[in-house]
């Protein structure tokens, strides 16, 4: 069977869930094999980590030569991995940083380029969701090795041991991988709440709020929910942009979407038209996200949901 | 100093977007418009040309690929303020994916060089169309240039750029030296409304069209047959299903919502 490259999400060694979610969709279509690009003290952590989902082999590139650099020099580890393993696919996470790898690799190794699967079967077929969400489309990749970035929550990680053969690749980096320099980074801050895009329940609040977020965070926790924002929240200053839900923003698709005090733009329907069940809370009835809901309650989210807080408190005992 | 920016003609997202037969975006009957996300790429270039020590010495030239009506793209880019516009437009061209979009691009720019270089490529963060948010990238990959993409703020001075980026798990600094590749968001900067004069002005500026021979490239690697990626099919999603819609009185909302969230198990 062919290997499927699946490039590791990690933050210093420590492996996201959508990877887990790219291993259980590479086992469906080959024979799983993880990318990590990160510090050596930190491989065999993350090797470990990558062998409970299915990772037959782990190849571990040392970054010390790279990390200070965006997204190209990433790109040339993976056509080299790739000109080695002949993959049947590379599967990488559809964040901003994995889609412009896929970007550049997919130039480097002339072969096509699909973004944003939310599903991905043998073939490989993928299922996108486009048009603020109002279409889905099904494609190939029809040139090269399908490159495919895959959405969060587009498989439901499955354990299975693999056989994790660590294999150490050094990469050669070319001078001009390394003309776009890190100068600063900073992580974002720890909310204590699940990831925006990978939870099971978000609950966002937006212009209706009037800036104050108490209801909706508390109404969050209650469930265990991650909190987003519109982007008038988000543009009042009341949220930083990375709560922000919506076309340029973040894209989720929970099990459960609660929009507190949002109007429905389509901009923001594209953020989160596809999650399973919705729910608003908005003072006008005619505000147009009533249109997507499955259940709305017309009133003041400074009252409902307090309200609703303590009843689930209560019931949560 | 020479700044190219990319703009595209999009359908308008508030009208209702759909495909043609072929499974390609319809680009002809749903209106279209300058894409508001390449706004910011417009604004972001007409700033750096305003700030520049020698404003006379800067040009900004609009360019896309698209149909007819995509020279309004164009237009709107001069009225806001760009000095001149190329328009590659071509039969051939219907239907390209990323990587010869990308490919298009690259040789027009590549054209656009023969008048002293050029130093900086701005795009926007992504099509309001499509949407992937590769072009950037694929057209630094194609020119051998530096991307310092998605920059929610953009600072230069002389050839030297900074960008703050907010990544996925990150807030970074981003820094590189011109020739490059530059992406905005629309967290940069409100863009101009055309004023009056721009508008009158926009009249005589220069608009190129340039079709794919004027740039040398082979009409059968670009288009529907030569994409990388084959759509295999396209369906509307189902509207979804009315919901049930309650009015709030004296906390009977509240009940109602926690009764259905544990009717669907959520709690
Ligand atoms: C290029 C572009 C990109 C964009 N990208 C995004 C994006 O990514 N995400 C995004 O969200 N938007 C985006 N927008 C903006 C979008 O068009 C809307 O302007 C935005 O979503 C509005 O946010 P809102 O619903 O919070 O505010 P509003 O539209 O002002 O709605 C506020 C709602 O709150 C209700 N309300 C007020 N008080 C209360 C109360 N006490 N209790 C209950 N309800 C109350 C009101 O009835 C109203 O419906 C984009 C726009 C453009 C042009
Ligand atoms: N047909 C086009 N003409 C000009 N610029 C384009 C075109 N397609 C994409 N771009 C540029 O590339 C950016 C990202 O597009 P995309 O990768 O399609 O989401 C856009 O914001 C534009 O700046």
């Amino acid at each position: 069977m062919s290997e499927i490259l699946v490039l590791v999400d990690h933050v210093d060694g420590a492996v996201r869930k959508p990877t887990f979610e790219l291993l259980t969709i590479a086992k469906r279509l080959g024979e799983p094999s993880a990318v990590f690009i990160g510090g050596a003290d930190k491989a065999d952590a993350a090797a470990e980590a990558v062998k409970k989902y299915g990772a037959e082999k782990v190849y571990v590139v040392d970054d010390t030569e790279i990390k200070g650099y965006l997204v190209a020099p990433k790109a040339e580890v993976l056509q080299q991995i790739a000109a080695q393993a002949n993959p049947a696919a590379i599967l990488i996470t559809s964040g901003a940083e994995g889609k412009e790898i896929a970007g550049r690799l997919a130039i480097k190794l002339e072969s096509g380029l699909i973004t944003d699967a939310v599903d991905v079967q043998e073939g490989p077929v993928t299922t996108q969701s486009v048009f603020a969400g109002n279409f889905t489309v099904k494609a190939k990749v029809t040139k090269g090795t399908p490159i495919i970035t895959v959405k969060p929550n587009a498989a439901a990680p499955e354990e299975s041991a693999g056989a994790g053969a660590v294999e150490k690749f050094s990469a050669t980096i070319s001078d001009s991988a390394k003309k776009a320099q890190i100068v600063a980074s900073q992580p974002r801050e720890a909310t204590g709440r699940p990831e925006l895009t990978e939870a099971a329940i978000v609950v966002s609040g937006g212009r209706g709020t009037g800036g104050n977020f108490e209801p909706v965070e508390n109404f969050a926790d209650s469930l265990g929910a991650a909190v987003g924002a519109s982007r008038a929240a988000v543009d009042s200053g009341w949220k930083p942009h990375a709560f922000q839900i919506g076309q340029t923003g973040k894209t989720v698709s929970p099990q459960l979407y609660v929009a507190a005090g949002i109007s429905g733009a389509i901009q923001h329907r594209a953020g989160m038209q596809t999650s399973k069940t919705i729910v608003a809370v908005n003072k006008d009835e005619e505000a147009p996200i009533f249109e997507l809901v499955d259940f709305g309650v017309v009133g003041d989210l400074h009252t409902v949901l307090p309200a609703a807080t303590a009843e689930v408190t209560k019931r949560k005992g | 100093m020479n700044i190219v920016v990319c703009v595209k003609y999009v359908p308008d997202a508030t009208a209702d977007q759909k495909f043609e037969s072929d499974n390609t975006v319809d680009r002809v009957t749903v209106p279209g418009l300058l894409s508001e996300l390449d706004e910011y790429a417009v604004e972001q270039s007409l700033q750096l040309k305003e700030k520049n020590a020698d404003p006379e010495s800067v040009t900004v030239t609009a360019l896309t690929i698209g149909p007819d009506q995509a020279a309004d793209a164009i237009r709107k880019a001069l009225q806001m303020g760009a000095d001149k516009g190329v328009h590659v437009v071509d039969d051939a061209v219907a239907g390209s994916d990323a990587p010869a979009t990308s490919k298009v691009l690259a040789a027009a720019i590549e054209k656009l060089k023969g008048d002293g270089g050029v130093d900086v490529v701005v795009c926007g963060l992504g099509s309001t169309d499509g949407a992937m948010s590769v072009v950037p990238a694929m057209l630094a990959e194609r020119l051998d240039l530096p991307q310092i993409t998605l920059a929610s703020v953009v600072e230069s001075q002389g050839d030297q750029f900074r960008i703050k980026r907010d990544g996925d798990t990150a807030t970074e600094v981003i820094g590189a030296t011109a020739p490059l590749v530059l992406s905005v968001t629309d967290q940069s900067g409100e863009a101009r409304y055309p004023s009056f004069k721009g508008i009158m002005a926009a009249k005589k500026k220069p608009l190129d069209t340039w079709s794919l021979s004027d740039l040398g490239v082979d009409a059968s690697e670009v288009g529907l047959d030569a994409a990388w990626t084959a759509v295999e099919s396209t369906e509307a999603r189902p509207p979804r299903t009315a919901g049930e819609i309650v009015t709030d009185e004296d906390g009977s909302g509240a009940t109602a919502l926690v009764e259905f969230l544990a009717s669907k198990k959520f709690i």
